[in-house]
């Protein structure tokens, strides 16, 4: 099947973006462009939705081009079951972001949402990319926007911040560009991820490629004890810088691992599976006690990203379709979930201009409407049936119960520890008496606030009342996925 | 008939919706007339559909798949036989009083706001939108025919409940409460999830058909990974489930905060359906249980503990809601041990009982509570009863099933309960049988003591002018109000509830003991308690015979003799006994100390950790001693971070990157 489809989805909002630089300072128009180029970015994704093959566990919507003919590196883009989700949320939220930017922003109009329009096509870049150079140029590639997106529109400490993201996911991919050259090498000079997932690797070499992959995709996701940089990114970036760092940004290191670390290394995944189950755990459990004490509300759903995320690679490491599917069902609905929490915060952000919990208290009393949103998200993030939060922590637990008993016992503390940290903040911030003058002259959200936090509504309940579409979409690449697993590659 | 199956669900969610998102346009009449409109259509459309289950009719079927993964398919669908339908039944009615009900109760609740919250702007509307919102999950969760669904309805009656006990959310006391009541059933919720997933892990199914007929097969399995008997694993799972959401011991602590809700929902969610959930679940679930003894032991001696612990402290509890509460949790118990003495019928009966009764003594106490002004404190009532002869007439008829007298329809279901716990085998029953017994006393003593101590005796609103009430809402008047009788909105559904709460007790014979369940309960021939009462029953009049002659009626007479001595012959004498057993009535006022310690350990605990691990763990330890130290561990990683600390880390970013592509180009150039 040959199409542009994923061509389009990387290049239209990349093309885009410099329409909108060149819109300079005529601010307007450079955010109507912004929003067209982004709903037109969301249009070309949709048609990969429709036309999927559901039965197919391929690759399919599949553009093979040679690049670098010297080096086979090729322009290969391709979809199957796992990653096609991943680029309709990602165009999805990109519409969201430039809609939540819209008035926010007086400083650099243009910038801005140029700066979120090429992030959305390399990051479509990254989910679609089958060769492992063209992925890895993507993959570095994505940092450059977040990172200027941090530094330039972000709070007081966000050169700190800025560094401290772009150094930990640098590094985290210099091992991964090792891992690249040696699969090169051992491949007899091909880059296509396709032939890679064939190669036959001893253990100890597997073992290394794995560690390599894993600093690299461990640092993205990020897993307990590489986390710390998150928080603070959070606390700088603007509030489209959170949504998109939340809703998609975690969700690169989790796709590397089914991408890389699991088809290409198998064994070594099976042999080191005990340690990755462990790792989410300690995420988990350990991070929702550390977002129980959270003072800064984005602080906290960081954490809380950070513990969701521990349900996404436990997922991936019980090697049962439940906890797979669940795994990806869960980064879906995180990118909702995670990414309407931050808009929340946003939306009280943006009148209080502080986001510690302590300066809020009865916010229900001024912004009723708000806080009727906000209980529902916070309600999907405490992972509420009928909320999305709720399927994919539903299916991980159950496939760990599957799995071990006391995996799945470990897992379901979430249940408390996930209801503790969100509905204790929100009681903090939104019931209560009137805290302050502040909180009392605050004014309920606008339409445009509105508009965004009802979309991300429908998307909370419509997935979390009828998932099958989701799963559906997956099983055969999942069940592909895991009988190649189980082969060894000795 | 299908569709008269959805319309019972989803009528009451479309008043609901209605109410709720267009609070403003419809306006107070518009949302009490719509979501009464919607449960109304439930109510009769659960009548029609009860008829027809009497008939024989039983459905079971799928609406939608709601996912498939890993082998298992999950569904969204109804079960409809006799235990849905005597549910139903009991679910819509008391919804449907308690909507008319809130009319009355919530008509001055802008009252209960600060005059600029816009919370309180549609407050009235917000409430419909909530209880019609719960009726439809409690429907979903009895209508299930499968444990996603029910798991569902378990959570969605759990949000509302959340949302109703902090409706007045200025209220710090409240906005407490709430959280508790989620966070202590989310604890429930913990083991009922650990139990649904070991059904799926090895049934397969999350259907209840095909996992209820491989039960014996499941009897049969150990779980691999602890070696414990699977079926005893499963079970007890789903019982800490329903310890949660019915609160048992020592998962009750949040039901007696939930008070902090308004009035009807503390009869309908708090008493009357909710917290029934999880007795219903067990009964549903009846051929997974009786196959593990151990289960249905750990049962009855939860239950035991909760009849009799929760009983002695409604007798110091002075706050009218709080003693109808702790009342509730005793009456859970009892239902408790029927489950596990397997009298699953029983147990039902008894809620459906309850239901009546209870209600009755919660919106009888609400109606009190708007004639005081929302004064709750007992020591300020006294002689209401020649103000408010409804209410008075009402809470009496709740108080007298309540302490389970014949023939009131309390007598019935708990005379039940106590014989099939005295037939039971099952080990603990005997310990269960006494504190059933110690319970029925003191269920005499305190049912008549609020009856006494509000309604009889002196009238002490007089005097307590000086003080703020309960929930003092900025009314600022302190002069003695006359109490009268509440208007016909509260009185008319107070009256419709007394007459089932008198009468639904004579239905026993064909409702225990005339196969009325079929298939839906089953009990193993080896469980004989129920074989043994249904040989004893002579009907409705030889019962009430035969139970005049028996000690459960002489302990509960004699608990209500003691009240009357207590509040009305001798009213001096209750603050003797409390200054010489001082001690005593410590421990009860404190309820056992449970929620000091829960506070200190649990909540003061996670808060303990959490700080730790954050100060120790990410802050000392990982950006500390990772990134300033222990070059020995990371000592590359480490080194890297320092530059952080100098301030070179500039140069340091874009020369990695520079490295990066000049790597990238040298090893394309080198071939």
């Amino acid at each position: 099947m040959s199409s542009s489809l994923l061509s389009l989805a990387i290049w239209v909002p990349i093309l885009g973006a410099f329409v909108v630089f060149a819109a300079g300072n005529a601010q307007n128009l450079a955010r109507w462009a912004a929003l067209i180029t982004a709903i037109a970015g969301f249009a070309v994704t949709v048609p990969l939705y429709l036309g999927f093959d559901v039965t197919q566990a391929g690759m399919q919507f599949v553009e093979q081009r040679a690049w670098i003919p010297r080096f086979n590196i090729e322009y290969f883009l391709g979809v199957d079951g796992i990653s096609v989700l991943f680029i309709l949320l990602n165009s999805f939220i990109t519409i969201l972001v430039v809609i939540a930017g819209w008035e926010v922003i007086k400083d650099k109009v243009a910038q801005y949402m140029g700066a979120f329009l090429i992030m959305s096509g390399v990051m479509n870049g990254i989910f679609s990319a089958l060769d492992a150079v063209l992925f890895y140029v993507f993959f570095e590639a994505s940092l450059i926007p977040m990172y200027i997106i941090i530094g330039v529109w972000g709070g007081p400490n966000r050169v700190y911040a800025a560094f401290k993201f772009f150094l930990y996911t640098l590094l985290g991919s210099l091992l991964m560009l090792i891992a690249l050259i040696y699969l090169f090498l051992a491949s007899g000079g091909s880059f296509n991820l396709l032939e890679w997932h064939q190669l036959r690797i001893e253990m100890t070499p597997q073992i290394l490629l794995f560690l390599a992959f894993l600093v690299a995709f461990a640092v993205k996701v990020p897993m307990w004890p590489v986390h710390t940089w998150l928080p603070d990114a959070h606390v700088e970036a603007p509030t489209g810088g959170s949504v998109v760092l939340a809703a998609i940004m975690l969700k690169l290191g989790a796709y590397g691992f089914l991408r890389f670390s699991l088809p290409i290394a198998p064994d070594a995944s099976q042999y080191l599976a005990p340690m990755m189950i462990a790792l989410s755990l300690i995420a988990v459990i350990y991070i929702g006690f550390v977002a129980l004490v959270q003072l800064d509300m984005k602080k906290l759903i960081a954490y809380s990203s950070i513990s969701h995320m521990g349900f996404v690679t436990l997922g991936f490491f019980i090697f049962n379709q439940l906890g797979v599917e669940g795994a990806l069902v869960q980064m879906i609905s995180h990118g909702f979930v995670s990414g309407a929490m931050f808009l929340c915060v946003g939306v009280m952000y943006d009148r209080m201009h502080s986001r510690q919990i302590a300066d809020y208290g009865g916010v229900a009393n001024t912004m009723p409407k708000f806080a009727g949103f906000f209980m529902l998200f916070a309600m999907a993030n405490a992972g509420l049936p009928a909320t999305s939060g709720f399927v994919g922590e539903f299916m991980v637990i159950l496939g760990a119960i599957k799995f071990n008993f006391w995996i799945g016992f470990a897992a379901a503390t979430t249940l408390v520890l996930g209801a503790a940290y969100t509905l204790w903040m929100y009681k903090r911030v939104i019931f209560g008496p009137v805290a302050n003058a502040h909180v009392a002259e605050l004014t309920d959200i606008n339409s445009r606030e509105f508009l965004f936090l009802a979309v991300l509504a429908a998307c909370v309940l419509a997935m979390g009342i009828y998932p099958f579409p989701f799963t559906e979409v997956m099983h055969a690449s999942v069940d592909n996925l895991l009988k190649h697993v189980a082969v060894s590659k000795l | 008939m299908k569709l008269l199956y959805l319309i019972v669900p989803f009528a009451p969610l479309l008043g609901a919706l209605i109410a709720g998102l267009f609070s403003k346009a419809i306006g107070r009449t518009g949302a009490h007339v719509v979501t009464i409109l919607g449960v109304a259509t439930s109510f009769i459309a659960s009548v029609i559909i009860f008829r027809d289950v009497m008939a024989g009719n039983t459905f079971n079927g799928d609406l939608y798949t709601w996912l498939e993964s890993g082998g298992l398919s999950l569904k969204i669908g109804f079960l409809i036989d006799p235990l849905t339908a005597v549910m139903m039944i009991v679910v819509t009615f008391v919804s449907l009083m308690v909507h008319i009900y809130t009319i009355g109760y919530m008509a001055h609740d802008e009252d209960n706001w600060p005059a600029d919250s816009k919370a309180g702007t549609h407050s009235y509307q917000r409430f419909f939108a909530y209880i019609s919102l719960f009726t439809f999950s409690m429907l979903m969760l009895v209508m299930s025919n499968n444990f996603v669904q029910l798991f569902f309805g378990w959570e969605a009656v759990g949000l509302v409940s959340y949302l109703l006990i902090g409706f007045w959310s200025n209220r710090p006391t409240a906005i407490y409460a709430n959280l508790k009541a989620f966070l202590v059933n989310r604890v429930g919720d913990f083991g009922f999830l650990l139990g649904i997933g070991l059904i799926a892990a090895y049934a397969g199914s999350l259907d209840y058909a095909t996992v209820f007929g491989k039960a014996k097969e499941l009897a049969a399995m150990t779980e691999t990974v602890t070696g414990w008997p699977l079926i005893t694993a499963i079970c007890i799972g789903l019982f800490i489930g329903a310890m949660g959401k019915s609160a048992q011991f020592p998962l009750h602590v949040w039901l007696p905060d939930s008070m902090e809700g308004p009035t009807p929902i503390s009869a309908l969610i708090h008493a009357a359906t909710m917290v029934t959930a999880g007795i219903f679940m067990v009964s549903r679930m009846s051929p997974l249980f009786e196959l593990s003894d151990t289960a249905l032991s750990m049962v009855i001696i939860v239950g035991a503990i909760t009849t009799l612990f929760m009983a002695l402290i409604a007798i110091v509890s002075t706050d009218i809601k709080r003693v109808v509460a702790y009342s509730t949790l005793s009456q859970l118990g009892y239902m408790t041990m029927a489950l596990g003495a397997s009298a699953y019928s029983v147990a039902i009966f008894h809620l459906m009982t309850h239901a009546f009764f209870k209600a009755v003594l919660f919106l009888g106490a609400g109606s009190v509570i708007i004639a005081m002004h929302h004064e709750q404190d007992m020591r300020r009532m006294g002689g209401l009863r020649k103000y408010m002869p409804i209410t008075y007439a009402t809470v009496l008829i709740g108080a007298i099933a309540n302490a389970g007298l014949p023939p009131f329809a309390g007598f019935f279901s708990k005379d039940s309960i106590i014989m099939a716990v005295q037939a039971s085998q099952i080990p603990g029953a005997t310990f269960a049988y006494i504190c059933a017994l110690a319970a029925v006393f003191i269920g005499g003593l305190y049912s008549f003591r609020l009856v006494f101590f509000a309604f009889h005796g002196k009238e002490r609103f007089r005097e307590a002018a000086h003080g703020h009430g309960h929930d003092d809402h900025g009314h600022g008047h302190h002069a003695v109000h006359e109490p009268h009788e509440s208007p016909k909105v509260v009185t008319i559904p107070l009256i419709l509830l007394a007459i089932p709460a008198i009468a639904s007790g004579w239905v026993i014979g064909s409702f225990l003991y005339g196969n009325w369940f079929g298939d839906a309960i089953v009990v193993d021939p080896a469980h004989g308690a129920m074989a043994q009462l249904k040989a004893g029953f002579t009907g409705v009049f030889g019962m009430i015979a035969h139970g005049v002659v028996t000690l459960p009626f002489w302990l509960a007479l004699s608990g209500a003799v003691l009240a009357w001595f207590l509040y009305i012959v001798r009213p001096d004498l209750p603050a003797v006994i409390k200054k010489k057993a001082g001690f005593l009535v410590t421990i009860l006022e404190k309820k056992y100390g449970l929620d000091d310690f829960n506070e200190w350990f649990f909540a003061g605990g996670a808060r303990g950790v959490g700080r730790g691990l954050w100060k120790g763990g990410d802050q000392a330890l990982i950006d500390g001693v990772a990134v300033n130290g222990s070059a020995r561990l990371v000592g590359w990683f480490a080194g890297v971070l320092r530059w952080i600390q100098s301030g070179h880390i500039y140069q340091y970013a874009f020369s990695m990157i520079i490295g990066v592509f000049v790597l990238l180009t040298l090893w394309m150039n080198r071939a």
